[in-house]
């Protein structure tokens, strides 16, 4: 059904929908239709591919540094997701209660978000190289140190993100449930595991989606922290992908490929994550 | 719910306890700013005294080899564009595309929602190589990537907003005789204006950090995003003068400190708003 006011507003789809979609073209479909058919050639720039099949895919599954960042980046992405959401849980249900300083608290903990990936990098590598020094070692010692340090980079810099949304979905809970239950001689961690966090479903959701798709995809402050160092160790997913296409002259199409097998992972993330969590949701 | 809490003087200890930790990345790295350059791998943790203390010579060097002003010039102009471009096409767009409706309407919907599952490695090369034949390798070029790339979002978040204005007010409106844009701008637009605000923190925040975009498309020669222009510093083998990384990104970190004293209620409001996409 199309009312009245639609008709005459879609005769002027060339001023509201068009600049957008245009840009959305150039910016978004070519590129996206030309990565797909890219990643099935043998090219070094656009204009001269030239169509090899599967070529380039067999080769991606053939390399060991890429199946070592995959699994790199999948126990990063589980080790974040764990440690992040029950830090900026537990931080978010106390900061809701009546504690001095709460509003300052949480400024603080926010803060970090606003600062790139790159600048974040660089932060730690001077905090963490600091610290290991005493004992003559750095963050690119292994590439466990190196998980380690980003995991303690991207906590610092998720937990305050995570907490601010937390804090939104424990601030628009029905008081009156948690009163009843508290009425009903609930204890506090009665309540709490209950009925608040049944209740908080869909902000954990939410942050859970959020924190492991960006776990996922983490590049600057991988770049900046340890680059990979020492020999590749230390090489997230899209760090490795970038490194196929500008590191080694010849490796374009197998880039693409990685970077088609990236976005496929990343895509059916963000639908089992979805539709797992959303259908645990309780109504109040 | 039960707002009061037991031991609440000691809860503020302990937070105090831990925001401190949490601030002492960012004072180390400006107590280092003033360190001596070999001090700083030496010995992080010691605050600059005499022949440790440099003064600002940190700053000037890194200001020197970053060209830091420019490319602060140039992050300015590229988020402040991009994010004017985004507001502006995408509010138009996704009014257009819930008013409309119809099956064109649907399907770019559809391609929006898409465009935001896909990670940024997927295009990357294809876009770097089709801006540079564009011609789009400019900071001016760069609105239009960002308004391409990341349109999603936007006309995502706008479209939650649009579905919930009545459209009996814009219909009365045209009866009376109003055209479509004054509608859209002089009652749909101050309908929208918090939705507004927060997507263009959102977007701010994610175009004046990002790094990969704009080094790929960009003419590295001329125009360098901050990001950009600290990743340069260090050197083809690694090697990094630490002394002028540490008055860069203390630089860096200033303007962002600013817009956060500055806009945090909206800073807040947006990162909530933007939490609802799950």
């Amino acid at each position: 059904m199309i009312s009245m006011a639609g008709k005459t507003i879609r005769r002027w789809w060339a001023l509201f929908a068009l600049p957008t979609f245009a840009a959305f073209v150039i910016g978004f479909v070519v590129p996206f239709v030309m990565g797909i058919y890219l990643s099935f050639c043998k090219f070094s720039t656009v204009t001269d591919s030239q169509f090899i099949g599967m070529a380039n895919y067999s080769a991606a599954i053939k390399d060991p540094e890429f199946w070592h960042a995959l699994w790199y980046t999948v126990a990063f992405t589980i080790v974040t997701v764990i440690i992040i959401n029950i830090c900026a849980f537990a931080v978010a249900y106390m900061l809701t209660k009546k504690i001095k300083g709460s509003t300052i608290f949480r400024s603080v903990f926010f803060m970090p978000n606003l600062i790139g990936g790159i600048i974040l990098g660089y932060i730690w590598l001077l905090l963490l190289n600091g610290i290991l020094a005493h004992w003559s070692k750095s963050i690119t010692y292994s590439g466990t140190y190196g998980f380690w340090g980003m995991v303690a980079l991207y906590c610092w810099q998720q937990i305050g993100y995570m907490m601010i949304i937390y804090i939104s979905g424990l601030q628009a809970l029905p008081g009156d449930v948690i009163e009843a239950a508290a009425v009903d001689g609930a204890s506090s961690r009665q309540t709490l595991f209950r009925v608040t966090i049944p209740l908080m479903m869909p902000s954990i959701t939410v942050c859970t989606f959020l924190t492991m798709t960006n776990g996922f995809k983490m590049f600057d402050q991988n770049l900046a922290l340890t680059n990979g160092a020492p020999s590749n160790t230390s090489e997230m997913l899209a760090l490795n992908i970038y490194r196929t296409f500008y590191g080694r002259a010849g490796f374009e199409g197998v880039g693409q490929a990685k970077a088609v097998v990236f976005f496929i992972i990343v895509a059916i993330l963000a639908i089992i994550q979805n539709k797992l969590t959303t259908s645990k949701e309780v109504e109040a | 719910m039960s707002d009061k809490v037991r031991h609440s003087g000691l809860w503020t200890l302990f937070f105090t306890v831990v925001s401190l930790i949490w601030v002492f990345p960012i004072v180390l790295v400006v107590i280092n700013s003033f360190k001596q350059k070999a001090y700083i791998s030496r010995n992080a943790f010691s605050i600059p005294r005499g022949a440790e203390f440099v003064g600002l010579d940190n700053y000037r060097r890194g200001v020197e080899q970053t060209d830091l002003f420019a490319s602060f010039w140039w992050t300015v102009v590229v988020t402040v564009g991009s994010v004017l471009l985004i507001l502006v096409c995408t509010a138009m767009c996704a009014w257009w595309i819930v008013r409309v409706n119809n099956w064109a309407a649907k399907t770019l919907y559809a391609l929006f929602l898409f465009n935001m599952i896909v990670p940024f490695q997927m295009v990357m090369f294809t876009l770097s190589k089709l801006a540079d034949m564009l011609g789009l390798n400019t900071p001016w070029g760069l609105w239009i990537i960002y308004l391409g790339f990341g349109a999603g979002l936007a006309v995502f978040m706008f479209t939650g907003v649009v579905k919930g204005i009545p459209q009996e007010l814009e219909e009365s409106a045209m009866i009376d005789g109003a055209s479509v844009p004054g509608i859209f701008f002089r009652i749909v637009v101050p309908i929208m204006r918090p939705s507004i605000i927060s997507v263009a923190i959102l977007e701010a925040m994610w175009i004046w950090n990002d790094f990969l975009l704009p080094y790929l498309t960009l003419d590295m020669r001329k125009y360098k995003t901050m990001s950009i222009a600290i990743q340069y510093l260090k050197g083809g083998y690694g090697s990094v003068d630490m002394g002028a990384m540490m008055g860069c990104l203390v630089l860096a970190i200033i303007p962002i400190i600013i817009f956060y004293l500055c806009c945090q209620k909206y800073i807040i409001k947006g990162v909530m708003a933007g939490a609802v996409k799950g």
